[in-house]
């Protein structure tokens, strides 16, 4: 039977991450190798790196990490953050990335998705799509969450599965940094409409929000940041919880 | 011992290229490379596969002389030979992924979307899957039964002669996920991606006399 992952999402700027998991004995807290590769150790079903470097100048940094942690980490990593062409998303599978994620760029230009899954495949195009209500729609924004587009995204969701891409990593800005769950309504809705895997993200704070994610948001992956980076739960923990509650994982 | 991947650009190897060194350490030479010659005096190759079936046949018929090559090393030398992902599934004689395309004809057998019982399933089948071993396979030495591997694809290789299957794994009905026919092996999942099990995996077929 085909388990639900549970994947933790390191923030990596100008090559350090930004919120990391405070172990006494971690050499180097900011190190996302080092992050990494206690997550991966830990059982985690895969990695995700988002690259939240601002300037132009240090955005060749995240390759080098890519690069590092691949050789250490054998389970999957995503990479997203910054990806704007074909060509950015060769360079980070040739370091190493086995998926990206791709936010502005598939909403500003349709060919990226489409001309990137044709020549890497759809298993490595990951589409991230930021959405937030309003009324009794979600839109997409762009940038970071800073623009909106004024795209549906249950509309855009579609469209993005004809472009090619492999799977979806929604994330509900509501939600976003409160700890409160995710967007079931959204998760739930997005899962009907595609085909392809859901990945839930934004709002998780504790393990029943992980559990809401999967039973009732039909995601197939749940992605978590803070509650695994202070040191709340560990992955361990979380996935022994996900079983208690009949949930299939990989233990 | 020296142990070729091939690159015949099929897309992204870098995870397989750092398993295997991972693995090998020292001890194993490990060549990246699609010069005939080097495979040819491999002592086991390794084919690797990402994107369609029909763009990976496409891609090993690019390189002149590469589908000889390797019919040598695996039909007429019998030299062990390991596909992983497509590089199992180009073993067939037939795809059906994009358009109709002729496989290595290695193995009896076509490979064919998997049923997604309309929408019941969701395609890719991506992640986390238990593998139900069915044969004793020399790349299991040391893996148990219901072991988890890390897949992810969309279609299904389905051998005419059922014996060569060494496991499957349920995902809308028994996929075949791995297969042994004397020195010819496959995955359908990426051990390179499956954790320490898969490195087992992978440390199996190099220690392969």
């Amino acid at each position: 039977m085909l388990k639900n992952r549970i994947i933790p999402c390191l923030d990596v700027k100008n090559g350090r991450v930004v919120k990391g998991i405070n172990f006494v004995d971690l050499k180097d807290a900011g190190d996302p190798v080092e992050q990494a590769k206690i997550y991966s150790d830990g059982g985690a079903d895969e990695i995700c790196f988002l690259d939240i470097t601002a300037s132009n100048e240090n955005r060749d940094i995240i390759y080098d990490v890519v690069e590092k942690t691949s050789k250490k980490c054998f389970v999957p990593l995503t990479v997203g953050g910054g990806i704007r062409s074909v060509e950015d998303i060769n360079r980070l599978l040739n370091c190493g990335a086995d998926k990206v994620s791709i936010n502005t760029a598939a909403v500003e230009n349709s060919k990226v998705v489409i001309d990137s899954s044709k020549k890497f495949g759809s298993q490595c195009i990951v589409v991230a799509i930021d959405a937030k209500k309003n009324g009794d729609k979600w839109e997409v924004f762009t940038h970071g969450g800073r623009n909106n587009s004024g795209i549906d995204a249950l509309e855009y969701v579609k469209q993005m599965q004809e472009n090619g891409a492999g799977e979806l990593l929604v994330t509900s800005m509501d939600r976003d940094g409160t700890q409160v769950g995710y967007d079931i309504d959204l998760m739930s809705k997005i899962s009907s409409k595609v085909n392809i895997p859901v990945i839930a993200s934004g709002g998780v704070g504790n393990l029943d929000h992980l559990v809401e994610g999967i039973k009732l948001g039909k995601a197939s992956a749940v992605l978590a940041a803070s509650i695994f980076h202070y040191g709340k739960y560990s992955v361990k923990e979380a996935k022994e919880y996900l079983d208690s509650k009949g949930i299939p994982v990989r233990i | 011992m020296n142990v070729t991947i091939v690159d015949y650009n099929s897309g992204n190897i870098s995870s397989v290229i750092n398993s295997f060194k991972e693995v090998a350490k020292d001890k194993v030479n490990i060549e990246v490379t699609s010069n005939l010659n080097k495979i040819k005096s491999s002592d086991k190759v390794v084919l690797p596969g990402q994107g369609s079936f029909k763009s990976c046949v496409e891609a090993l018929k690019k390189i002149d002389g590469l589908i000889d090559t390797l019919n040598e090393f695996a039909i007429t030398n019998k030299k062990p030979l390991l596909g992983i992902c497509v590089g199992l599934q180009m073993f067939a004689d037939i795809g059906y992924e994009e358009t109709e395309t002729k496989g290595l004809g290695w193995i009896s057998g076509k490979v064919l979307k998997i049923d997604n019982q309309n929408g019941k399933f969701k395609l890719p089948h991506i992640g986390w899957n238990e593998i139900n071993i069915i044969k004793d396979s020399k790349i299991f030495k040391d893996i148990k039964n219901n072991s988890h591997m890390y897949f992810v694809h969309s279609y299904e290789f389905i051998p005419e002669d059922k014996k060569v299957i060494s496991a499957t794994t349920d995902y809308s009905s028994k996929i075949v996920c791995s297969i042994e026919k004397e020195n010819i092996f496959g995955t359908q999942f990426h051990p390179e991606k499956s954790d320490k099990i898969g490195l087992n995996l992978i440390q199996n077929f190099l220690n392969l006399k």
